[in-house]
């Protein structure tokens, strides 16, 4: 044979190979994408998720993309949605509900789940977690995924100092406890920050207050602004009246939700109290020192209050609408390995995330996990948001354009501790201005019904 | 005898200038006009609609203090940022043409600010004045509560401010050198022999003669300080104590990516595009009339 025949003859020999020497296994899995937000620590997390659940099936496979931060998962959804490139799954978080309830762009999980067979105990979601994420009626549209409350956090070493032993219950307590601390040497009994979440929605929420009218806009995208009228005016002029007497320390970086340095703070034992994220309690386990003793507590009120559940944060898994009938098959398989017991203790286990589902819950009870070091304290959160069934306006915020709403409602407590406005000046402002983007959000849903 | 230089290959022109031609209209033309259209919607995030409303979005922009606020922290930003850097690079750029000391090591080193992305420079900047853990915090044990730019925002500006500045400086430094060093020796011995200083050499003769230098800046500064804020003002403020660093691109971005008010967003970026282009205008028309071309 020539040299050109014996190159053909191998060629054809190393093609048919390939053709014929496929893998073992014949069956192409149906892939389908999930994008979610979380990063650092936490992405890898999900990207376990994503292996636990690939690993134990053969038909589908999960393709888990970060996309950097929960505003970018969004946008990055809203883009490859408008270019016909979305993906199957995305995690979206608390403030992007509503554009997305909306837009029709989304298959509702009900729908999801009955149209594919699968059996979901929708009664077994914490209402104070699924209420944030349904309709009026109570019907869930996406999934709830990873969900967390706001905590007191307490230094129990400078407490005994001062000879108390339980948590603050009541804001008088607080102002009394830090007095204490003060008086005892303590340069920062309470650090603060201009969080939205917690110093407002938390805030009211566990108060019964309305944040918007008309059932903080769960019954009409016509809804108003109202917290400048409400106790949480009375809770911010204490809170500067606090600042101005260097009893609670302004530990903000900057950056709306930037909570970094409350924590931070806390953590290094600088500050004796704070309001953060149960998910951040992980991360204070790590950073403080082992012989630092702390612990949790429910959020504080003002004394004669009739608490309420307080409010979910974090994010929740959406099915966008426009992909194929297999990858729906997946992507309801996929949800529903997430809300099987195991699936959720597991991930509250790796996460500072409290389980959606009682069911989960009670398993992770039964097994003493409440009972261990590191987790010792986060059932406080789950007490948090099952304090009380879900009231009107204690179930969740639906408003349009609230990232902004947060951002006008920072900017005026910045303005209001730095002095230049008055508590009821700046907070009235606020409103106004939240008040012009509802309107422009409504304006740009015209007609839309809010389901 | 032609009267100008012409070139006869007209496809081959065309073909050598599409790729550039084609970026352009990719990333400017097209963007540009659906932001123009956008501007007259109101666009739903998701897609699925959007609603003719005509200027409504720019009278609800021209309306809006906070975005007044806005043009007015662009400006000062701008114009401040401009006279810090144009005034630190001449002085620095006037010493090293005098050949002081170390001169041969400061000519090269000037410059290199300028290859730091902004966001890496504010970063690095956000650590120093950082009220109390940063450099800055030496000034705060003196005077507690003398920096705080977590809620003053006149010092958050000045903070933002000062790490732009010090990029720019690179960039300016390379070209007013260039330019001093294009004077002509033999003006400056002969008034050195005359008897003049140093101080009167520069203000007589130098920089009238690198006046072109100084315009051409002038105008890139001020353009380049416009868009060029957005990784410092991100990195180190998000628009800053109750807007106080909000320049008018952060709160384009902030409005549109974050905000997702796609309409509000694309309206203020058109408001944008025909501020930096009258104020280029502008320049061109009354301040290039008085520079005096050699």
């Amino acid at each position: 044979m020539t040299v050109v025949t014996k190159l053909s003859a191998a060629a054809f020999a190393l093609a048919a190979a390939a053709v014929f020497a496929q893998p073992a296994q014949a069956a192409e899995r149906t892939k389908f994408e999930f994008w979610y937000g979380l990063t650092g620590d936490l992405e890898q997390r999900v990207q376990d998720t994503c292996k636990r659940f690939n690993d134990s099936q053969a038909d589908f496979e999960a393709v888990c993309v970060g996309q950097g931060g929960y505003p970018n998962a969004v946008q990055n959804a809203i883009a490859a949605y408008r270019a016909q490139k979305q993906p199957t799954v995305v995690q979206v978080f608390d403030a992007g509900t509503l554009d997305l309830m909306l837009s029709g762009a989304y298959v509702p999980a009900r729908k999801l789940m009955a149209d594919n067979g699968y059996d979901i105990k929708w009664d077994d979601y914490f209402p104070g977690i699924a209420n944030y994420y349904a309709t009026s009626k109570g019907e869930l549209m996406s999934f709830p995924f990873n969900s967390s409350t706001a905590l007191f956090y307490w230094n129990k070493d400078a407490f005994a100092k001062i000879g108390r032993d339980k948590a603050p219950a009541t804001w008088e307590e607080v102002e009394q406890v830090s007095r204490q601390l003060k008086a005892a040497g303590y340069d920062c009994p309470f650090a603060f920050n201009f969080d939205p979440w917690t110093n407002l929605e938390q805030f009211s929420a566990i108060h019964n207050q309305p944040i918007a009218s008309k059932n903080n806009g769960y019954d009409g995208l016509d809804a108003e602004l109202v917290f400048n009228k409400t106790k949480f005016v009375d809770h911010i002029t204490f809170l500067k009246k606090m600042y101005d007497e260097g009893i609670f320390v302004l530990k903000a970086k900057g950056g709306v939700q930037d909570t970094a340095d409350v924590v931070d703070s806390f953590a290094s034992g600088a500050c004796q109290m704070m309001q953060t994220s149960v998910g951040d309690h992980g991360t204070i386990g790590k950073l403080a020192k082992p012989d630092m003793h702390w612990d949790v507590a429910m959020l504080p009120v003002w004394a004669g209050t009739e608490r309420k559940n307080s409010l979910v944060g974090g994010a929740s898994l959406w099915v966008l609408a426009g992909k194929s009938d297999g990858e729906y098959k997946g992507a309801a398989a996929f949800l529903n390995f997430l809300a099987q017991p195991s699936s959720v203790e597991w991930w509250s286990t790796v996460t500072g995330y409290i389980p959606v589902t009682n069911s989960g819950f009670q398993a992770m009870k039964a097994e003493g996990f409440y009972d261990k070091v590191p987790y010792k304290g986060r059932e406080v959160a789950i007490a948090s948001l099952t304090y009380t069934p879900t009231t009107p306006i204690s179930r969740g915020i639906r408003l349009g354009g609230y990232i902004q709403i947060r951002k006008e409602v920072q900017d005026a407590l910045q303005a209001i501790i730095a002095g230049k406005v008055s508590v009821q000046d700046g907070l009235d402002q606020a409103v106004e201005r939240g008040n012009v983007i509802l309107r422009r959000f409504e304006k740009t849903y015209a007609g839309k019904q809010l389901l | 005898m032609e009267k100008r230089a012409h070139f006869k290959n007209r496809t081959l022109a065309w073909l050598l200038i599409t790729p550039q031609l084609l970026l352009v209209f990719l990333f400017f033309y097209w963007p540009a006009g659906e932001a123009l259209y956008w501007a007259f919607t109101l666009e739903q995030p998701w897609g699925g609609g959007n609603e003719w409303v005509g200027l409504e979005n720019f009278q609800a922009l021209l309306s809006d203090s906070a975005y007044w606020g806005s043009i007015g922290v662009s400006f000062a930003y701008a114009l401040l940022a401009t006279g810090i850097a144009m005034a630190g690079a001449l002085v620095l750029a006037l010493f090293v043409d005098r050949q002081l000391r170390g001169f041969q090591a400061y000519r090269s080193m000037f410059v290199w600010p300028y290859a730091i992305a902004a966001p890496a420079a504010a970063v690095a900047f956000r650590f120093i004045f950082a009220p109390e853990s940063g450099m800055i915090g030496a000034v705060n044990a003196l005077w507690p509560g003398l920096w705080n730019p977590v809620l003053n925002g006149t010092q958050a500006l000045i903070m933002v401010v000062l790490c732009h500045a010090w990029i720019w400086i690179g960039y300016n430094f390379i070209f007013f050198l260039a330019g001093l060093q294009s004077i002509p020796r033999s003006l400056i011995e002969a008034s050195a022999m005359d008897g003049s200083s140093a101080l009167r050499r520069m203000r007589d003769i130098q920089l009238p003669l690198i006046a072109p230098t100084l315009f051409f800046l002038m105008v890139i500064n001020l353009t380049g300080s416009f868009t060029d804020s957005f990784g410092i003002v991100d990195i180190m403020t998000e628009g800053g104590p109750a807007r106080g660093t909000e320049v008018m691109v952060y709160k384009i971005y902030f409005d549109g990516f974050k905000g997702l008010d796609y309409s509000g967003a694309a309206a203020q970026s058109i408001v944008l595009m025909l501020l930096v282009m009258v104020l280029t205008f502008v320049q061109f028309r009354w301040v290039e009339r008085r520079i005096h071309y050699s």
